[in-house]
């Protein structure tokens, strides 16, 4: 199972976190920082995995971002890494084109966006129009619960005219 | 930007995003922090959309890795909500800011279960995602039967199902027992036949952690897995969104693959055929193509499928097509490729017949040791080590050594260890393992643990032949320029025991021998200088005609260390100078060490430690394991709990005669592991009264040595929960005679319950009784219970009383309670009749405000930061524990002009509690335990002695 799932620039800044296994702030901090220093010094043509404290950390750079997930060392690494993939694929459909900017503005979509794509863990759905699918009802209906709103307040607005 | 939709948000993220560096970024956070809490705090206010807002803030917060310890109410409660923007927002940020097994979910777990059964689709997909990313035990408990429900429905959507498998799946995870065997085994088959692949998916990834857990059960979902990986080969029925790169879902490929290898063996002829033949197909039908995510999606199915082939022990032309395959991936240059090639030669190993195959790419994998990827020279170097065998030990062996000397740091421990073990274990002849060995000392030194050492010791002690070749190697590594200390200890080991033998070498007398030692001598550490002086008097009482000018050198030595500041050097100094004064007629005192009995390598049970965390078992962790001059009681720590871990350090004016300060009179093992680490000291030291500190569930044995000097230990292992408690006490006789009329009797205090067990009356020699006692607290006291000890040591009756650490903080637990809830309660106190205990304590040992705040939490006392308005006071919450739990508020206000003053305020509804929980908390306050501090003998104390002022006159009253 994926233990967790990081996002971190190059420069070492947190961009996204998920954890699927009870870790303390303490420990994910520890974390991060010794995956950061084994990360990002790796060079291009290095393999996507890293080993670390028996588990293994699978790494993707997607242009100044690094998507990495944590799974169990016998856990099959090209599978994790296309799960990163997929991952992106969504992204990359829903703002068009992702950048790092849209993903820091915007962590809570990422979110929301890959709590649709792993639960427990575990791959959910793969297949990226059933994703999106999803993605653009709920926020659907977080539109129109807003109109809603506002279109109350309007009308109270104007019978308090 | 807008994006977000949340413009607070925004600017909040741009701001940090703008900071210079990570003390501005904190000032912006903390700045943040403080506005979303008076915000939280008068939430009256707060229209939804702020409190989304904040929530996201503090959510981003948290994830940039600052503790942010409010506020998990209101997210909480956002998960009430009736709107879905509100609720959605709730569920995502709790299940990222809260662990498990934070109290706030419990109070959410009927919300969460009427989202489930509910009608509503929406809101269901929320709650089966929050549950199964963080669901606990609790969750387990009370939602699993809604979520099968889901689960198997004929009504819901794919959607709501695929969710309701994996939140399955996580509470099956946390309590196994949430899916009952026989039901379950047919639904899982019937699961099985879905067609839409999502939920298959789900079910698939459910179906591996249950068959993994219990294969015999899911026996009848073997043919319907073979059929799912035989449509998915075929693309029967595969809709296009399901193709990743046109391969129809890898994803779930794999999966079913795992799910089939953990079934024991698959008999079934038919099932059998059709399994291979996709197989087959998966083998032979992988090539490589240049799209790099098309080839990984392949290559992903075809490594699972080689795992396969090799669990179903499948005939050698398979197996043979396997090793070709995984040859020809270990010389690719996609390193990915190459690594996995690796990766799955090793677990290849464990399959038998193949290890000849694999040998024929040996050279390809001594390449793959010089790789640029560390991760690929990790994987190079275990293939490495699997396969050495008698026929090519020599071979890798001598690579391992040839890399050493260029491989990064941090692969040296391991490749170190690693050549040790190969050349133990396959040593040709015994001359070319102490070749081995002193190569590796001498290359890398500093990564050669102590146990790579002794084990070259033992070998030569045992073997005779092998002495003469061992000394006159160390001597010669001893005439390089810097020398490392390990190949001083090494040379001066062997050198001391057999250079004798080479006495007719040409520089190698005893006199040449003892200098090219002692150059050493002044520039190595104190446990070298140790051994080497057991070098010098052994070599001078070895040589057969005396020589008076090496005599009064050696003796010159021995003088000069007499006075030397380690007492081990200076013993030895003193015993060999007194000894070799006596000459030749002590040379049977010196004579050579006896051979060891043959004992099982200490190196390849490190090397099992060492593969399952290589980077805890680094060198100095090892060499701080072997520090024990200063004897140290450990309680088990428990982070999770916040209990400080309680160190006492005890003076060790005592010479510690078990510290393996002599590791070759150990017999070159390093000193076992024990369950406890033992405190060694005087009776009048014993430890009771400096560790109050102890926390729940924790472990400290004490030994005690009566005048005899045998010795008498005393274990203690605890375990807490509310007002009961089970104490084991360890009694161990580590004298070789039997202890007689053996007593063991607890004093209760009236305040406490103590149900003990009968003590056998004899304790035989060396041997260990446990004798149990449950403890119950029925009401407030500060009260300890005294064990009083006694036995008979065949000469003389001895006796003597323990104070036990059952203490108050025992019996508390912390509380947290929210900010408006505590001012309530506090309010409450207040109000008539007052129920506040206050009282200025003055000669308070000064202390940082973080650290009398730690100091209260290790009572286990809540501490809650920021609910008192005035940073310099510190107030918490703690349930205490007697017939009846009761609710305690403490609050200590320091003066920051007067830090050896406070005044402490104890609230909680039953006066006696508040009494003596402030009296408590003022003793640790004025005398914190330092436990170097000899105690008096223990007695027992009593609770109003040592009273004054007001608290004396209270006590009288009650």
């Amino acid at each position: 199972m994926i233990r967790f799932v990081l996002l971190i620039s190059r420069q070492g800044k947190v961009r996204l976190t998920k954890w699927y296994s009870p870790y303390t702030q303490k420990e994910r901090l520890k974390a991060i920082r010794e995956l950061s220093a084994l990360i990002l010094p790796r060079g291009p043509k290095l393999c996507n995995f890293v080993e670390w404290k028996g588990l293994k950390v699978v790494y993707k750079r997607y242009a100044s971002l690094y998507f990495c997930i944590c799974v169990d060392s016998e856990d099959n690494e090209l599978d994790g890494l296309e799960v990163i993939h997929h991952y992106v694929q969504v992204l990359d459909r829903y703002f068009g084109n992702v950048c790092e900017l849209d993903l820091i503005f915007n962590f809570h979509k990422a979110y929301f966006i890959l709590d649709e794509i792993l639960i427990a863990g575990e791959l959910q759905e793969s297949s990226k129009k059933s994703v999106s699918r999803v993605i653009s009802a709920q926020d659907t209906l977080v539109e129109n619960a807003k109109e809603q709103a506002s279109s109350l307040s309007n009308m109270i607005a104007q019978a308090t005219k | 930007m807008a994006l977000s939709g949340m413009r607070g948000l925004s600017v909040f993220i741009s701001d940090v995003r703008n900071c210079q560096n990570k003390e501005l970024e904190r000032a912006r956070v903390d700045k943040e922090l403080a506005n979303i809490r008076t915000k939280f705090k008068n939430d009256k206010g707060l229209t939804p959309y702020e409190k989304k807002k904040y929530v996201w803030k503090m959510l981003y917060i948290f994830m940039l890795g600052y503790d942010v310890d409010f506020g998990h109410m209101e997210a909480v409660s956002l998960i009430s909500a009736p709107k879905y923007a509100e609720k959605q927002v709730g569920y995502i940020v709790t299940s990222s800011l809260l662990n498990e097994n934070h109290d706030f979910l419990r109070l959410v777990i009927n919300t969460v279960r009427n989202d489930i059964i509910g009608r509503n689709e929406t809101f269901q997909c929320l709650a089966l995602t929050m549950v199964g990313n963080i669901g606990g035990k609790e969750f387990s408990e009370s939602l699993a039967p809604d979520v099968q429900k889901l689960l198997i429905s004929n009504s819901c959507r794919p959607l709501v199902r695929k969710k309701a498998a994996l939140c399955l799946l996580r509470l099956y995870r946390k309590n196994p027992d949430v899916v009952s065997v026989d039901g379950w085994a047919d639904r899982m088959s019937q699961l099985l036949d879905e067609r839409e692949i999502g939920v298959l998916t789900a079910v698939m990834s459910l179906l591996v952690a249950l068959v993994a857990n219990n294969p015999d059960a899911y026996w009848n979902c073997v043919s319907k897995c073979v059929r799912v990986l035989e449509r998915l080969t075929r693309s029967q029925d595969i809709p296009q969104e399901y193709t990743y790169y046109g391969i129809p879902s890898p994803w779930l490929q794999v999966k079913t693959m795992r799910v089939l290898q953990y079934f024991p063996a698959i008999d079934d002829p038919n099932i059998r055929r059709s399994l291979f033949e996709v197989l087959q197909r998966v083998l032979m039908g992988t090539d490589a193509v240049k799209n790099i995510n098309k080839n990984n999606a392949t290559h992903a199915v075809l490594f699972e499928a080689l795992a396969l082939v090799m669990h179903l022990d499948a005939e050698k032309d398979m197996m043979a097509q396997c090793v070709g395959l995984l040859g020809k991936f270990i010389a690719v240059r996609e390193p990915n490729i190459r690594y996995l090639g690796l990766e799955n030669m090793t677990r290849m190993l464990m399959v038998s017949d193949v290890q000849e195959s694999i040998k024929r790419h040996q050279v390809q994998i001594i390449t793959s040791l010089r790789d640029p990827d560390i991760s690929i020279r990790r994987r190079s170097l275990d293939l490495l080590y699997g396969m050495c065998d008698v026929t090519n030990a020599k071979d890798i062996v001598e690579e391992l050594l040839q890399y050493l000397t260029t491989a990064d740091f941090a692969i040296r421990e391991e490749l170190a260890l690693k050549a040790a073990i190969l050349a133990e274990k396959f040593a040709p002849d015994l001359s070319w393992y102490v070749d081995v060995i002193l190569q590796l000392i001498e290359k890398a030194g500093d990564f050669v643990s102590d146990d790579i050492w002794y084990r070259v010791v033992q070998f030569v002690t045992n073997n005779d032949d092998l002495q003469p070749y061992a000394a006159a190697k160390a001597r010669d590594f001893l005439d390089k320029p810097a020398v490392h200390e390990t190949m001083v200890k090494v040379a001066g080991y062997l050198l001391g025991e057999y250079s004798h033998l080479l006495s007719r070498r040409p520089g190698c007398s005893p006199k040449e021998v003892f200098s090219i030692i002692h150059d050493k001598f002044a520039t190595v550490s104190t446990p070298t200088k140790a051994i080497l002086l057991s070098a010098y008097i052994k070599i001078l009482l070895h040589s057969q005609t005396v020589d008076p000018e090496l005599q009064n050198h050696v003796l010159a030595v021995f003088r000069k260390n007499e006075t030397y500041l380690d007492a081990e050097v200076q013993q030895r100094a003193s015993e060999y100078y007194a000894l070799s004064r006596k000459g030749p007629s002590m040379v049977d005192v010196m004579a050579e060490m006896p051979k060891f009995p043959e004992r099982q390598s200490a190196l390849l049970k490190k090397a099992e430690d060492t593969e399952v965390d290589v980077a805890d078992t680094s060198a100095t962790k090892l060499r701080l394991m072997q520090l024990t001059s200063t004897a140290v009681v450990v309680a088990d720590q428990k982070p999770a709990n916040g209990v400080h871990p309680a160190l006492t350090r005890v003076p060790s004016g005592q010479r510690n005669i078990e510290a393996p300060t002599v590791p070759v009179a150990n017999g070159g093992q390093s000193p076992a592991p024990v369950d406890f680490l033992a405190i060694e000291a005087a009776p009048t030291h014993s430890a009771p009264e400096s560790s109050p500190l102890v926390g729940p569930g924790d472990s400290l044995a004490l030994a005690l040595m009566d005048n005899q000097a045998s010795t008498v230990q005393i274990g203690l292992k605890a375990e807490w929960r509310g007002n009961q408690g089970r104490i084991v006490l360890f009694l161990g006789n580590k004298h070789t005679a039997p202890l007689l009329s053996v007593k063991a009797v607890i004093l209760p205090p009236r305040h406490m319950q103590l149900l003990t067990s009968n003590v056998p009356d004899t304790i035989p020699p060396r041997a260990q009784v446990q004798c149990p006692v449950e403890v119950t607290n029925l009401s407030p006291s500060r009260e300890i219970p005294v064990l009083d000890f006694c036995y008979n040591n065949s000469s003389a009756m001895v006796s003597f009383k323990l104070r036990l650490p059952v203490i108050m903080s025992k019996f508390l637990q912390g509380a947290t309670l929210a900010p408006a809830d505590y001012i309530a309660r506090w309010k409450a106190l207040m109000g008539p009749p007052n129920k506040l205990l206050q009282e200025v304590v003055r000669g308070v040992k000064p202390l940082p405000l973080q650290e009398m705040s730690d100091l209260l939490g290790s009572l286990h006392v809540a501490i809650a930061p920021g609910y008192d308005p005035n940073v310099n006071n510190i107030v918490g919450a703690a349930t205490y524990f007697s017939e009846n739990p009761t609710l305690c508020l403490v609050r200590i206000e320091t003066d920051p002009a007067d830090r050896t003053q406070i005044r402490l305020t104890v609230g909680t509804p039953d006066t006696s509690v508040a009494l003596e929980l402030k009296e408590y908390i003022k003793e640790r306050l004025v005398d914190i335990p330092s436990g170097a501090a000899p105690t008096s003998l223990p007695g027992m104390p009593s609770p109003a002695d040592d009273l004054v002022g007001p608290a004396a006159s209270l006590a009288g009253l009650i």
